[in-house]
């Protein structure tokens, strides 16, 4: 650490230790609580709750690795904990503090286990997959009744691009998310981390990129819903709510979510405490909260995420759990692949191909 | 000694605001990526002293930066999109200005009052704002499709258009103030002598007024210019995708990359850039002010 590093972060512990003391401040993905929690946290534990949030791991990871963030709780997806855990980014978990920790999901926790052994540094928030939303109604006007909305094929084939590019296809601006997905495509390995095999996936992007009008990680939940765009590659549980609030605001928007027949990303969004922490007993707080039986159900209810909580299965409404772009089956769940971080060279190959894929340079 | 410190104030400001952090910036730009907190390495501090940091000292991140056809190829765009956005500017502003100054004595306050006042609301808000007003569903799509102008919905959002729109509403008042300042100075007895002496009144402006208002053509073309060169957040949120900017690759290498080094390396260079004109605009000031003097 250097100099002004250190003086940075003594300005915070010592902020931490006087005026905010009982201030935790949590940076959560936006669109992603049920905001009558924050209240009712604050309302239980005295604490008052201070809520930012993001919609890409690559700025959360930035500010972990620069230090000082100020945050007690942050909430990285599995290969972005990994890598900030061996940077040294979070602090292990007093599981003395979380005696809500029994209410979690063990076949979530083997899964994360891989992102984080043993499940010392982080619980799971929530999990879901990466896959395809339609507005119904355009998609079949388009490319007819049999346009095939649950395979790959609608958003990889320029054929199909080219129809749908009137109405408005949206695309995650998340490399590590739309490369495993082209790879799945061309019936590769998702996770493959060889610069060669990874480079096959540029022409599957080159053939269709004039038709993505663009690549954003939030802003195609409004869009879809408005019916501004009919297609978007993104979070499972955004186009659920696209879907939702298309159907509260009676616009004739009928938004659908499929996880490709091909294989879909499953992912799993962790929430960890930094490890300069200025109020980590707040974190444990929060994090103890979070992981109720019934505040996680609200959570998951009002997000249509799926959560890696057993305990609030019983308490979850039946459009969630009943849901299987939720809660998917068995046999959808064999269809789910999980993938591991890339290094800072692969790192390079696959941001300097994801620009490339966005501005044509 | 009052004036050693008077003389003083400015050089300190200068030092702890911009030598320093540069210097900062230029020591990253000479380390190696790492998986640590902050990401590179060697972190130079005083303890192993300077030794150490000069035995592994390479120009790696710069010789990178010439390896790749993006970095370059964005450094051109930024500057062809600052130039053409100052000059829309220019054109934009200096009418305005112009008119302000031959408005009535008593509107002046309230019209420079209508220039400063969009600086009340974020500056970020604002650029939202147009997000809203240059959509596929937006007001001018709307207004133009009531009009009966258009027929289909105009793609403006998320193209170099809508990044220009943004750059000359953002940067306008930069340009209207210091050209009014200079036409407000400007003698009126000036052009009725040019056109007592057969000017007519649109040579006389071209002849008269242009060329003693061009110290604030020029400081107002600067003041839109250098700060276009590195925008980041009107193309980030008005341009498309194919929007190439500099301001935008170096984001990129500090947060997808998570490559500070390249990152300041970028930066360093963005800066040798704009080294240029801003010595020419600081030496377009003093000469102003040695004129007035």
């Amino acid at each position: 650490m250097n100099t002004s590093m250190l003086w940075v972060a003594t300005a915070v512990a010592l902020a931490g230790t006087t005026a905010f003391a009982q201030e935790v401040r949590v940076y959560n993905w936006s669109d992603y609580i049920d905001e009558a929690l924050l209240e009712k946290f604050e309302a239980e534990t005295g604490f008052e709750l201070i809520y930012d949030v993001f919609d890409s791991n690559e700025v959360l990871e930035t500010k972990m690795l620069a230090g000082g963030s100020g945050y007690d709780v942050v909430v990285p997806s599995g290969t972005f904990l990994q890598r900030q855990i061996s940077a040294g980014a979070f602090q292990e978990l007093d599981m003395s503090k979380l005696p809500n920790a029994a209410n979690l999901w063990d076949v979530i926790q083997d899964r994360t286990a891989q992102y984080d052994p043993g499940n010392a540094y982080s619980i799971n928030y929530m999990w879901g997959t990466t896959g395809i939303g339609v507005n119904m109604g355009k998609v079949a006007e388009i490319l007819g009744d049999d346009a095939p909305i649950g395979s790959l094929d609608l958003v990889f084939n320029p054929a199909h691009m080219e129809k749908l590019a009137a109405c408005g296809v949206h695309f995650l601006d998340a490399p590590s998310e739309m490369i495993p997905a082209a790879l799945a495509y061309l019936g590769e390995n998702p996770d493959s981390q060889d610069p060669e095999v990874i480079a096959k996936t540029e022409a599957v992007f080159a053939g269709i990129r004039p038709y993505v009008q663009k690549f954003h990680s939030s802003e195609y939940i409004n869009a879809l819903a408005n019916g501004d765009i009919c297609v978007a590659v993104g979070w499972s549980g955004d186009i659920l709510q696209a879907r939702d609030r298309a159907a509260e605001a009676d616009n004739g928007v009928e938004v659908a979510y499929n996880a490709p027949q091909e294989g879909a990303l499953m992912w799993f969004d962790q929430m960890a405490i930094p490890v300069d922490a200025p109020n980590p007993e707040g974190g444990l707080a929060f994090l103890n909260f979070i992981m109720d039986a019934q505040n996680m159900a609200d959570a998951s209810n009002y997000v249509y995420y799926a959560n890696g909580n057993k305990a609030s299965q019983p308490l979850l409404e039946e459009d969630v759990i009943g849901d299987p772009a939720i809660y998917p089956d068995e046999a959808t769940l064999e269809n789910l692949y999980t993938t591991t971080p890339y290094d800072a060279k692969v790192q390079r190959v696959v941001t300097r191909l994801w620009t490339k894929v966005k501005s044509g340079t | 000694m009052r004036r050693f410190i008077l003389i003083a104030v400015p050089y300190i400001w200068l030092l702890a605001l911009f030598l320093v952090p540069f210097l900062i910036v230029f020591k990253i730009a000479l380390s190696d990526t790492a998986l640590a907190r902050p990401p590179y390495l060697p972190q130079f501090d005083w303890a192993t002293g300077l030794g150490a940091f000069l035995a592994e000292l390479d120009f790696e991140n710069f010789v990178f930066l010439t390896s790749d056809a993006l970095y370059w190829k964005a450094y051109l765009s930024s500057l062809q999109i600052a130039v053409i956005a100052t000059l829309i500017t220019l054109l934009v502003g200096y009418p305005i200005a112009y008119a302000m100054t031959r408005a009535p004595e008593a509107w002046r306050p309230t019209l420079m009052m209508l220039i400063i006042l969009p600086f009340w609301t974020s500056f970020l808000i604002r650029i939202y704002a147009w997000m809203g007003i240059l959509s596929q569903e937006g007001f001018l799509n709307q207004f133009l499709l009531w009009t009966g102008v258009i027929s289909a919905p105009l793609t403006i959002l998320n193209t170099n258009v809508a990044v220009y729109i943004g750059i000359v509403y953002t940067y306008l008042p930069f340009m209207i103030l210091p050209i009014y300042a200079a036409l407000d100075r400007l003698d009126g007895s000036l052009i009725e002598a040019a056109e007592d002496l057969g000017c007519s009144r649109l040579s006389a402006f071209w002849l008269v007024t242009i060329p003693l208002s061009k110290n604030g053509i020029v400081a107002g073309s600067f003041l839109v210019f250098i700060p276009t060169l590195g925008e980041f957040v009107i193309p980030s949120l008005l341009g498309g995708s194919g929007t190439l900017m500099i301001g935008k690759v170096l984001w990129e290498e500090f947060f997808s990359n998570r490559d500070w080094p390249v990152a300041a390396a970028v930066a360093v260079v963005l800066l040798v850039i704009l080294i240029v004109p801003i010595v020419l605009f600081q030496r377009n000031q003093q000469k102003q002010a040695e004129a007035e003097a």
